[in-house]
């Protein structure tokens, strides 16, 4: 299917735009090295998947939508939960395990969520059909409200993806998937695991973008577009998004076994996104060296204080073990280890 | 579900109760002995340690010279045999080409070629799938689904396609030359995804075989059976035995027979049946009983939880002849029972991120429950 537009080319961005997608691309770096440090200190146990490289995806998706708007991803997903209303202190707090955790410390890395975030996803390529659903849910009450869908290059080979795009484009649900293209799949690259890399026509019926994913002003003018497009009834659209992340699949991946590192220096030092828009910034006279450091001293401020609520705020109680598992009006008694014991479940 | 264990009282002349420990679908193996000290960062150092010690069982002599392998490379010496001896036999799965994220198929690739070893995308429905295609037209299909907790999407593969090929077709068609491997069961810090046992989801369908090793002798004649057998087998791999299990394992092909449980230790009070990592457990438990409560402690590794050794388990748990093949233990055994069956396990809800120490069915819930059951 042929769009007969595409997005602008040429746009605007405000002083107070740039220094906010900045601030914000800053803080998702500066907390995912930290959340590297607290893991290499075991602090931060089981799996954690880092987003650094790819932060302006989530800060130009979120710039192209509303917070109204509803979003859903895989497991590499701090970004997002941050974009999309947490704070660095219950996201930190939840990768510790916490009770000051955004869920609870209940979910760890991969499960985190927030008001229109439904998270963190560890089996990849579940969370799209489910995402689909959200969006019909919008269209059904007639809110103008949409729906992103978003998962990596790996699980674009997932069958229910497919199941997905029939879904959506035969009731023109106001959704829009977006493909993070980060080129590995842990550590398989795009080449040796998909017969077509053109994620973008992977929709076939479905109209696609091929973006730049290091570009926070592309990302988000390709989001603009495709929620246009959406909210005005005409059904989903596809994204691929060509991002990096400098990291491995996670903190039990060096990267650099399936990767060269003279390639991801070249990423770093031609497209980092906050370098990219740093420079943007600068040449255009939009705001100073020192301004931009004291964002720069601040968010490592916040991250600091971040890190230390993380540590030192004590883990969920034992009774949290059983609660919501279901939702009952009473409380519910959930077997225990053997016959004689039981445990409480309030939900 | 964690690993269960059922615990079986004995006949009319024992006096205690018996239990079982079962691996359950949500059973954990490792369970980390959480002691809980008011300071908070000192706990997490103490998650660490494992709650269990693996035994090795003494060098076989039956099945030729041995040498030290862990359980990863016992699996990989299984499939360098199949490989080699049946030219019909390919490997795939996620990553299974550079060796895959466990080191299961380490070095295979480059001995047997890109055609007999090779990645698949990002699909378990398609493996498995893909795997029951291969398997029917006559290729010795072993797929790997990297964790088992990713088998979902497979299961309607599994479940209506594998399992009732042979069924259905009148005998005509059947996939019994594919084997399923998938790493299993807790590991200490997988939480919801990285730790699941799901066996009992298929423990209760017919036309497959679930098969879980406790070691690495026990993996690699296992798996070389399960290989062999003419039915669709899925074998689950304790990951968290891959590097801490070694054993002196025989370097030829041999085959640990399918559907028979064994006896690790006698006893004359209390059966415990289990298998993978808890049977570790259990023996440091029958260790406790004997010195604690003087309570003789028999020990069955079930290997293959479907279809399983029903025979073994009754007789030695009650003395019964075997009646039929039922799955329920009760019926066989009632009579000769001092005390209902009872099943450690790990809790009915989700395997936790944060819990999980509290969450496994560890060798003091199992002590416990012996206890209660002498008692009950």
């Amino acid at each position: 299917m042929c769009l007969d537009e595409a997005p602008a080319t040429q746009v605007v961005m405000t002083r107070d735009e740039g220094l906010k997608y900045y601030r914000v691309m800053q803080t998702i770096r500066r907390m995912e090295l930290k959340a590297d440090q607290l893991y290499k200190q075991k602090i931060i146990r089981g799996f954690c998947h880092l987003y650094d490289g790819q932060e302006a995806c989530a800060v130009g998706i979120e710039a192209g939508i509303n917070l109204t708007d509803h979003l859903i991803t895989a497991y590499r997903a701090h970004g997002y939960t941050y974009t999309r209303g947490g704070t660095v202190k219950e996201i930190m707090a939840e990768l510790t395990g916490r009770r000051g955790g955004i869920a609870k410390g209940k979910g760890g890395s991969m499960h985190m969520y927030t008001k229109n975030f439904y998270g963190g996803n560890g089996i990849v390529g579940a969370q799209v059909p489910l995402g689909a659903g959200v969006a019909l849910a919008c269209q059904y009450q007639g809110n103008n409200e949409l729906s992103v869908s978003l998962y990596g290059d790996g699980a674009a080979n997932q069958g229910q993806i497919f199941e997905t795009y029939n879904m959506a484009a035969l009731w023109k649900l106001p959704a829009i998937f977006i493909c993070e293209n980060n080129r590995y799949g842990m550590g398989t690259s795009v080449e040796r695991s998909a017969a077509s890399t053109d994620y973008y026509k992977r929709g076939d019926y479905i109209p696609g973008l091929r973006v730049d994913g290091m570009d926070v002003l592309c990302v988000r003018e390709a989001t603009k577009f495709a929620a246009d497009h959406c909210r005005s009834g005409k059904g989903p659209m596809l994204m691929e998004l060509q991002t990096y992340r400098y990291h491995g699949h996670s903190m039990s991946d060096p990267g650099v076994s399936y990767r060269t590192r003279e390639e991801i220096q070249e990423v770093r030092g031609k497209s980092d996104p906050i370098s990219l828009l740093k420079d943007r910034m600068l040449s255009n006279n939009m705001a100073s060296v020192e301004e931009l450091k004291e964002i720069d001293v601040s968010v490592r401020k916040e991250i600091e204080d971040a890190a230390q609520f993380a540590t030192t705020d004590p883990e969920p109680p034992l009774e949290e073990l059983c609660n919501h598992i279901f939702y009952n009006d009473a409380d519910l008694e959930v077997r225990g280890t053997n016959p004689w014991t039981t445990l409480k479940s309030v939900s | 579900m964690a690993a269960a264990a059922r615990f079986f009282v004995r006949g009319a002349r024992s006096k205690l109760p018996i239990s079982g420990v079962v691996p359950g679908p949500r059973s954990s193996f490792a369970a980390a002995l959480l002691k809980l000290s008011p300071g908070s960062s000192s706990r997490t150092q103490r998650r660490h340690a494992a709650h269990f010690t693996f035994q090795a069982d003494p060098e076989p002599t039956q099945y030729g010279p041995t040498t030290k392998m862990n359980m990863f490379q016992s699996v990989t010496s299984a499939l360098d045999h199949t490989l080699a001896s049946d030219p019909t036999a390919v490997i795939f799965g996620e990553d299974v080409a550079f060796g895959g994220v466990f080191r299961c198929t380490v070095g295979l690739r480059d001995k047997y070629g890109k055609d007999r070893v090779f990645n698949t995308p990002l699909c378990e429905q398609g493996i498995v799938g893909f795997g029951i295609g291969a398997a029917v037209a006559g290729a010795t299909a072993i797929a790997e689904i990297q964790f088992a907790d990713y088998i979902y999407p497979a299961f309607d593969q599994i479940v209506n396609e594998a399992a009732k090929y042979r069924y259905r077709s009148g005998n005509l068609f059947d996939c019994g030359s594919l084997t399923i491997r998938a790493p299993w069961g807790c590991v200490g810090h997988g939480s919801l995804y990285h730790s699941q046992s799901p066996e009992a989801f298929f423990a209760h369908c017919p036309g497959i075989k679930v098969v879980i090793p406790r070691s690495p002798v026990q993996a690699k004649g296992l798996l070389l059976s399960c290989i062999a057998d003419q039915n669709p087998c899925i074998f689950f791999e304790p990951k968290i035995l891959y590097r801490a299990a070694v054993e002196q394992v025989p370097v030829e092909s041999y085959t640990i027979p399918l559907s028979q449980a064994e006896v690790l230790q006698e006893g004359s009070d209390v059966t415990l049946v289990a298998w993978g990592t808890q049977i570790h457990v259990l023996r440091e438990v029958a260790n406790m009983a004997q010195e604690k409560l003087g309570v003789s402690c028999e020990l069955i590794d079930l290997q293959t939880i479907l279809p399983w050794d029903v025979e073994t388990v009754c007789k030695h748990s009650a003395n019964n002849e075997y009646l039929c093949s039922s799955f329920s233990l009760q019926e066989q055994c009632f009579l000769n029972l001092e005390a209902p069956i009872s099943r450690v396990c790990g809790y009915d809800t989700p395997f936790p991120h944060i819990f999980e120490p509290f969450y496994i069915p560890d060798k003091w819930k199992c002590f416990d429950a012996i206890k209660k059951m002498i008692n009950y």
